[in-house]
């Protein structure tokens, strides 16, 4: 019932199906366009762990309805990597400064990241902590998280895009 | 959880969604940015036949400045109004509450009009709009009103909204001359509702008294509330530090904050007084400067 055709494009590809107005875009990352980086936890905004870009800003995919993003463009973390595979700077720092344990929130983490440091080259501890509140790590490994969006500012900022 | 099933419209145009709302008066939800809307559905504390998308409506999008007016449309995300240019500059305070709301990620979604309309007694943007005698726009297919701040927000995510009506935009009125704002608030994490906060606007004389005042308070009553009494005390004064605390507690003095696990509400009613204190000696110190 009131189902309708949803077209969004998700990392460059056209992803299309059929869904119902109350489908959450995070569920249809996954269900249907297949694209289980994206995790759902709290999936009432929250924890962060659901968190993508759209139209380059980072939203909680768990608070947007599939339908509202039809017709935009949405990066996963799926998207984050280039095109052999190669971790972008976040990715690179979580893993080099250990801004991961059981590594669930971490999609959201490093997409948020992703964001942040992206408007962000030279932000202060204090805004990197503020930044970052919006996403909940349940192992609390948050020193590497900050260390590792701290070494992204690095990079950023060596590399301008 | 998930949402219970509904219906949902997307119109085009601030005309369609009128005529939407009129067809299907209470029937309908507006959906702005859904910030506060969706985690409701979710956890089915409310549930709609059908939302109203107002997200792809050009119209209400926008912020614009008139001689003495900041006109704001409602569907304008937070994070422009948190940075656009022309608010930090005509309207302060609306842009230095935009980083207490949430995270930067709801901001990127939620807007001002839906911050307003969902009438949160906590939030932040309903307090400036009374503090600041903001003046909201709203239209029907009957016809377009504006609301008095003072009048709009009528209790706990009530508002004076008809069934069949939206916020299309909200009037800040610019303060000119030798002014100072600031916002003060306490909450337990960065991001959540404040247990207390104020706004405080003011306007100084060349020989530093106060000529014109405004005190907007959240999280202490069931609707943003004005502190008239403390206001009209300060005007034609230059306040000691010590004027400030006893201003501040006449403040809170008349609120009847709620209580919950997180704080009584005598508790509540003094970190009130304390947050107006310290909000009043900035803006007073800005306006100095």
């Amino acid at each position: 019932m009131n189902e309708r055709e949803v077209r969004i494009n998700v990392n460059g590809q056209p992803c299309t199906a059929r869904v119902e107005a109350r489908k959450l875009l995070a569920d249809f990352l996954r269900e249907d366009c297949g694209l289980t980086g994206t995790h759902l936890a709290c999936e009432h905004g929250v924890c962060g762990a659901c968190t993508v870009l759209l139209d380059g800003e980072a939203i909680r995919s768990c608070l947007t309805f599939a339908v509202q993003a039809a017709g935009r463009e949405v990066t996963t973390v799926e998207g984050l990597a280039g095109p052999e595979g190669e971790l972008n700077p976040v990715q690179r720092a979580f893993q080099e400064e250990h801004g991961l344990q059981c590594g669930f929130c971490t999609p959201g983490f490093v997409v948020s990241a992703t964001a942040f440091v992206r408007d962000n080259p030279d932000p202060t501890d204090e805004e990197i902590r503020e930044a970052m509140s919006g996403n909940l790590c349940r192992c609390t490994g948050y020193q590497g998280i900050l260390r590792a969006v701290r070494a992204a500012t690095h990079v950023a900022r060596a590399q301008p895009e | 959880m998930k949402p219970a099933p509904f219906d949902y419209r997307a119109p085009g145009s601030l005309a369609e969604v009128l005529s939407v709302l009129a067809e299907l008066g209470d029937d309908a939800k507006v959906l702005a940015g859904g910030q506060s809307l969706v985690p409701m559905l979710s956890l089915r504390l409310a549930a709609f036949p059908c939302l109203v998308d107002i997200g792809r409506v050009p119209e209400l999008q926008g912020v614009h400045r008139d001689d003495g007016t900041l006109t704001v449309g409602a569907a304008t995300v937070d994070r422009v109004v948190g940075s656009d240019q022309e608010v930090v500059t005509s309207v302060p305070l609306l842009a230095r509450v935009t980083p207490l709301i949430g995270h930067f990620q709801i901001r990127n979604r939620g807007t001002l009009g839906g911050s307003i309309a969902h009438a949160d007694p906590a939030a932040e943007y309903p307090a400036v709009a009374v503090a600041l005698d903001a003046e909201i726009e709203a239209a029907s297919s009957r016809g377009t009103r504006t609301i008095a701040a003072g009048d709009f927000f009528q209790g706990t995510w009530t508002t004076a909204l008809e069934v069949d009506e939206v916020v299309t935009a909200v009037r800040f009125p610019v303060w000119s001359g030798r002014c100072g704002f600031a916002v003060e608030e306490f909450a337990r994490r960065h991001g959540d509702f404040a247990l207390a906060g104020a706004v405080c606007a003011v306007e100084l004389s060349e020989s530093a008294e106060v000529r014109r005042c405004a005190i907007g308070l959240f999280g202490l009553g069931s609707t943003p509330l004005r502190a008239q009494e403390a206001e009209a005390t300060l005007v034609g004064r230059a306040p000691s530090a010590g004027d400030l605390v006893e201003v501040a507690r006449l403040a809170a003095d008349g609120t009847d904050p709620p209580a919950d696990l997180h704080a009584s509400s005598r508790y509540r009613r003094r970190l009130g007084a304390e947050m107006v204190r310290r909000a009043l000696s900035r803006a007073i110190e800005e306006a100095k400067a």
